[in-house]
């Protein structure tokens, strides 16, 4: 056979093939894990400008650069205050295992940030780990209780994740051991849904009312954000503001989940990039930039991608897939359990199946021994470090004395795409495609 | 009894003394609350088993998360009354607006007259009796509880439910994915039984029919296409 005359199409790969015979065979859409797999525009496509003459930098390690951000300035009695702006993301036990959910609160309480709760509740364990813990309000209200929203240190009404704008949680079956049964109050070894809307608001004066109930409940206490998955971003974070958000979580189309249709996860929502810039230019319309913080999701990996968020105008960053990664998700052990998942380490998204070879997104206890919390706090802190570490040095490099002072000004694009979702010129031009 | 004016006070302030209170020492467990005139968030995310009455119409969120309290609205209440109640007892003498004891996980909630649309979605074990009727889409993915209805239920009632029971003495106009009719046997009529009286209305237990769920949907199936 001649080689050079074998051509794979562009049109049908043969991961498309294989997913119309996997269709063709089941008739169901495919549920999985993660986030999205196809290439977006990402922070990779901008880079700083570093200090040159016209600007002088800060020493490394000698000059302070802060990473600190209060977080609910605008309208609580307590508002949080984070070491660092990096924060680990929601992720409801039941998704994530009790090991992975303590590992994560210790690891972040060791920097000074908070995690977050998700679907299902908060669990004693989660609350002893997490010094600062967010509480999700979430459509399914699964083990909502109001003693739990008066324990937690904050709320998050979450309208909408990156993965799923517009779609509701699931979570399979083979998961649902009695705990997790008894906490949604459900029938264990079902199929969960979620809903996809909150039961008793829609729309954004609902959403005000609503908000107003929760400060109630609470005494006005905490600090409420609203987590919203990228689509209409600029409408979303002034609606945001408008119904009485102290922050808002912007969740682009890249942000993991444990369980969704890939439809989903490919096909809907806009990446992180341009969604930040839109939120910030919501925000400053509005003269609510810092005054209501913004949080940011999906895809953030460095301390590379935190700078740029920062730099954009975000006040701080929220972690799902990579503080997994942390706990050595995708990592290349226990190889045969990825091939019996029929994947290998690196391109692992099933957590959706509860088999999750390195014992993080399981509820079998065998499976949960691989991951020790003790070590695994460790781990999370060691990483979060890197990144506070990268964030502050590259801000240095700037000029900069707080991670906040960053500024787009101080980034150009690599990419045209990138260049007009950013609003940063193309580098080496003044050109922002679009805009000028 | 204590009487709280919000003519005179913010809800806030009305909130904050419930609050409060619940950690004092005054035998008088006994609270008024006047001059509602629709206003959201009346006596929210009680934790005592004080009695309060709110006299007149309430907005949104009326008695909501509340636990051990029993709250009576001598009036009307607005959208998700008793919204994620806990334990003790909503009482709406009136009409109830939509939403009402949406994810209740406990307790009593009592609608003298009509609830509207979604009563009781995705209840979690909450106990719902309404004198009058259930607007559309009500017991919509109910998880667990009993919900008992005087009057006629709407379209789509108990859709994709869960393990929720629910009675209703009229009609259905019709059953939403996974209910079903089920045989109403004695141990159901006493359960009813029970319910009304705890709600103090008359009438006859044997007069209303049960519906639950087929469990079609608890797993997902190709067969079951048509209902996602
Ligand atoms: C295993 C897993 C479980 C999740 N569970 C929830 C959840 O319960 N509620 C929620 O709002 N988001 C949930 N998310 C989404 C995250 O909160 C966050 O938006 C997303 O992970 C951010 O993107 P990243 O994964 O690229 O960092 C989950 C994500 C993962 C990976
Ligand atoms: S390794 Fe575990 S956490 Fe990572 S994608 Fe696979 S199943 Fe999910």
């Amino acid at each position: 056979m001649d080689e050079r005359k074998v051509r794979e199409s562009a049109t049908f790969p043969p991961h498309v093939i294989a997913e119309i015979q996997r269709a063709a065979s089941e008739g169901l859409y495919y549920i999985r894990g993660a986030g999205a797999k196809r290439p977006v525009p990402t922070f990779d496509d901008l880079v700083f400008l570093g200090a040159s003459i016209s600007r002088y930098p800060l020493e490394g390690y000698r000059e302070k650069c802060d990473t600190n951000v209060t977080i609910g300035t605008r309208f609580a009695k307590k508002p949080i205050e984070l070491k660092i702006p990096i924060t680990i993301a929601g992720m409801s036990f039941g998704a994530l295992g009790a090991n992975a959910k303590q590992a994560l609160g210790h690891g972040a309480s060791a920097m000074g940030t908070s995690t977050t709760t998700g679907d299902g509740g908060m669990t004693e364990e989660e609350r002893e780990a997490s010094d600062i813990l967010v509480y999700q309000y979430l459509p399914s209200r699964y083990g909502m209780e109001p003693d739990q929203l008066r324990k937690a240190d904050a709320i998050e009404v979450v309208a909408g994740q990156g993965a799923k704008p517009g779609g509701g949680g699931m979570l399979l079956g083979q998961k649902i051991t009695d705990r997790v049964a008894q906490m949604r109050t459900l029938p264990k070894g079902i199929d969960q849904r979620s809903a996809c809307r909150h039961p008793d608001w829609t729309g954004p004066d609902d959403l005000e009312i609503k908000i107003q109930e929760l400060r109630e409940i609470t005494d006005w206490e905490k600090p409420i954000y609203i987590k919203v998955g990228a689509t209409r971003t600029k409408f979303d974070t002034m609606l945001a503001v408008k119904a009485g958000a102290d922050a808002i979580v912007i969740d682009g189309m890249q942000g993991g989940t444990a369980a969704t249709q890939t439809c989903f996860i490919e096909d809907v929502g806009i990446p992180t990039l341009p969604a930040v810039r839109q939120a910030v230019e919501a925000l400053k319309e509005l003269d609510m930039h810092r005054e209501v913080q913004l949080i940011v999701s999906g895809g953030m990996r460095t301390g590379g991608d935190v700078a740029k968020a920062l730099a954009l105008g975000a006040d701080a960053v929220s972690i799902g897939m990579a503080s997994l990664m942390a706990l050595n998700c995708n990592a290349p052990i226990y190889e045969e359990d990825y091939h019996a998942l029929g994947t290998r380490p690196g391109s692992c998204h099933h957590c959706h199946t509860g088999k999750c070879p390195v014992g993080i997104t399981t509820q079998d206890p065998e499976l949960e021994k691989r991951l020790d919390p003790e070590l695994g706090a460790q781990r999370v802190r060691n990483y979060l470090a890197t990144l506070t570490l990268e964030c502050q040095t590259l801000a240095r490099a700037c000029g900069k004395s707080h991670v906040h002072n960053l500024e787009p000004e101080d980034m150009v694009a690599l990419t045209m795409e990138a260049a007009a979702m950013a609003r940063v010129p193309l580098a080496g031009t003044d050109w922002i495609p679009g805009w000028s | 009894m204590h009487t709280l004016d919000l003519d005179r006070m913010a809800v806030r302030d009305v909130n904050q003394r419930l609050h409060s209170d619940a950690a004092g020492t005054d035998t008088d467990q006994r609270y008024e609350i006047l001059n509602p005139m629709g206003r959201h968030a009346i006596a929210v995310g009680l934790d005592h088993p004080f009695d309060v009455t709110v006299r007149g119409h309430a907005g949104y969120y009326c008695g909501s998360m509340n636990k051990e309290a029993t709250v009576t609205i001598d009036g009307n209440a607005g959208v998700g009354v008793a919204e994620n109640i806990m334990s003790g007892t909503v009482h709406v003498t009136g009409y109830a607006s939509q939403s009402a004891a949406a994810t209740g996980h406990g307790g009593l909630v009592v609608i003298g007259g009509d609830a509207s649309a979604r009563c009781g979605i995705s209840m979690k074990g909450v106990d719902i009796v309404v004198g009058g009727s259930v607007g559309h889409m009500s017991a919509f993915m109910a998880q667990s509880g009993h919900m008992v209805v005087c009057g006629d239920a709407g379209e789509s009632f108990g859709d994709s439910i869960y393990e929720a029971q629910l009675f209703v003495r009229g009609s259905v106009e019709s059953l939403g994915a996974d209910c079903i009719e089920k045989e109403m046997g004695p141990e159901h009529v006493e359960t009813v039984r029970g319910l009304l009286e705890r709600a103090g209305i008359d009438a006859d237990p044997a007069e209303f029919r049960r519906y639950g769920s087929a469990r079609q949907l608890y797993n997902f199936k190709i067969g079951n296409i048509g209902y996602y």
